[in-house]
């Protein structure tokens, strides 16, 4: 009873995690990297899901995987209602933090370095792979074990899209909710104490990441003028910087 | 080896006119900060891109606005020393140096790292990280990084001014040594003056985006003819005047005539003169017979470690602080002997030394 859920939130994870790690990573460089009009747009687009209700989610999710979209009619999947579109709203919901996050990272890494790194040869690609990723690294890292955290705990947007199928798309948030609803308290219990040990391991490691990160910006003095957004972000666990 | 600019950029409070050419030597760009000399080094290696011009490096075409070139950074040959050095912070010693090195083998890459390491002195520093260093070794660091692809000019963007003092002229001697070995072009930008005159033997100076002055640093500091550019190099007496004759003034600020030994015409504004060569006459020897002597009050002084900034009024004495025509400068030693004189004082405003100055 208790295996079948933790199993299911393991495998959305894992699913979700590569598609939150990739894409977030892209959105944010390209947001933090190119001016380009409809900016502003582009960036509160993938910022919607933070504060819309994930009811709302994931009815749009319906419109895009259910009859009548694209991915049903001309490919002819169904994902509508399997573990898989449970990934894809997790996914969606958990998204806006990574692109923040990474956007915050990279726009915080010293131009100077860059402009080094250019003069001594590199490409664009290569100064995006061996400078700005790696010294950003901890702030990217940081918002990818806060999205996985936020995509673990989904709950609305799964239950519109995936439902509440017990053993195929049955979650551990969704399972707690029914255990609460039959007064089966041992289990929500046991389910609820997992979850929060989860989210608070994840949660450790990203304080621990931000507390490096601004240690070793201290080290090298940037300008950082998308700070308020990442302080936005970090509302729900108040950024921690280690002053030892 | 050589390197010509000829570029203008629109800046937000002036507008970067900038046209030299260098050929083999040491080329030092002076100017009082955000004067445009950075934002200069940085076209040149193509981290900011002019409004119009060129620039041409043993002719390749780097930039030209004409022809709509502008060759990637990656492609000009061109070594940067920045400011506060841009060591990649996620790289050891040994691999900043080795980052510019790409088509050597790894073996050939290590050997030369190896020898870097030992002619900067930083032997067995090779696996530490740049936070681990202390700011002169940084340099060293990111000195040799910028040299290690042989470039065709080396840009060094104030090197010693995230330095302490005292460690400055270590570093500067050694880079001295460094460039001495470079076989291309090297600009120097700097506001110290005194730095700048030692590290080059040709100057570039820019006041607010312009070239005020270029040419040999003794005749830019031994006879500057604008305003500007005595100021920028230290001048600290100015006076605006009235010329009465040819070899005659009436110094507006100082209240007093002045003869010049250089001929003065209707273009000079200004005279100047620097603060050290004001004479300080003896009362035996005050007869006038010299000219230019004038009577002088000490309004006040100000102390530094070896010398003395004295403050002086022309013709009477002063009624505050603030009412002094010209600064003096002398060392501890002739302040001693000076001191106790009784007022006033008699000065001596050499001939040879008044600058005769455009606006």
């Amino acid at each position: 009873m208790i295996w079948q859920p933790l199993i299911l939130s393991l495998q959305v994870t894992v699913l979700a995690s590569p598609m939150i790690f990739i894409v977030g990573l892209s959105v944010g460089i390209f947001l933090a990297r190119k001016q380009f009009p409809g900016q502003i747009f582009v960036s509160t687009l993938f910022n919607l899901p933070l504060v819309l209700p994930p009811s709302v989610v994931g009815y749009f999710l319906l419109l895009a995987l259910g009859r009548g979209s694209p991915v049903k009619e001309w490919l002819g999947i169904d994902l509508l209602f399997t573990w898989q579109a449970g990934a894809i709203a997790s996914t969606v919901v958990a998204l806006p933090l990574m692109v923040e996050s990474t956007r915050a990272a990279i726009a915080n890494v010293n131009p100077e370095l860059e402009a080094a790194a250019r003069t001594l040869g590199s490409t664009e690609w290569e100064v995006l792979r061996r400078i700005t990723i790696p010294t950003a690294y901890r702030g990217i890292l940081a918002g990818f074990g806060l999205s996985v955290a936020r995509g673990l705990g989904e709950f609305g947007a799964t239950l519109m899209v995936a439902g509440n199928i017990p053993g195929r798309t049955q979650t551990l948030p969704l399972a707690i909710y029914d255990a609460v609803q039959m007064q089966r308290y041992g289990l929500a219990n046991v389910m609820v104490l997992i979850m929060t040990t989860i989210a608070l391991v994840l949660l450790w490691w990203v304080r621990q990441l931000e507390a490096q990160q601004s240690q070793s910006q201290q080290q090298q003095p940037v300008e950082n003028n998308h700070h308020e957004t990442h302080r936005r972000y970090s509302k729900t666990a108040p950024p921690l910087r280690s002053r030892s | 080896m050589k390197l010509i600019v000829d570029i203008q950029k629109q800046l937000p409070h002036y507008d970067l006119e900038v046209s030299f050419t260098v050929e083999r030597q040491t080329l030092g760009i002076l100017g009082s900060s955000g004067s445009g000399k950075s934002m200069t080094l940085r076209c040149i290696a193509g981290i900011e891109i002019p409004t119009r011009g060129t620039i041409v490096l043993n002719e390749r075409i780097l930039y030209d606005s004409h022809q709509g070139t502008n060759l990637p950074s990656r492609d000009r040959q061109v070594g940067f020393l920045f400011q506060n050095y841009a060591l990649f912070p996620h790289l050891t010693v040994a691999q900043n140096i080795a980052y510019g090195l790409k088509k050597l083998s790894q073996n050939a890459v290590k050997r030369y790292v190896t020898l870097q390491l030992e002619q900067l002195k930083l032997k067995g520093l090779g696996d530490r990280y740049p936070h681990q260093l202390s700011g002169g070794q940084q340099q060293r660091v990111a000195l040799a990084r910028a040299l290690a692809p042989k470039p065709d000019v080396l840009l060094l963007d104030e090197p010693f001014s995230a330095l302490d003092t005292h460690l400055r002229s270590k570093l500067e001697k050694q880079l001295l040594k460094t460039l001495s070995n470079y076989k291309g072009l090297t600009l120097f930008v700097s506001h110290n003056l005194e730095e700048a005159y030692r590290v080059c033997q040709k100057l570039l100076v820019l006041d607010q985006g312009k070239v005020v002055a270029a040419g040999n640093k003794q005749a830019i500091f031994g006879r500057p003819s604008t305003l500007a550019v005595a100021q920028l190099t230290g001048c600290k007496n100015y006076a605006r005047i009235q010329p009465l004759d040819h070899h005659t003034i009436y110094a507006l600020d100082w209240n007093c005539t002045l003869q010049t030994a250089d001929s003065v015409s209707s273009f000079h504004t200004h005279i100047g003169i620097r603060a050290h060569q004001i004479t300080f006459l003896d009362i035996l020897n005050q007869h006038h017979t010299q000219p230019n002597t004038f009577s002088a009050w000490v309004v006040w002084t100000s102390e530094t470690p070896h010398r003395m900034t004295i403050y002086l009024k022309l013709g009477k004495p002063p009624t505050d602080t603030d009412d002094y025509h010209i600064e003096a400068e002398v060392f501890k030693e002739k302040w001693e002997r000076l001191k106790d004189r009784p007022m006033p004082w008699f000065i001596g405003l050499d001939t040879s030394r008044l600058l005769l100055l455009r606006q």
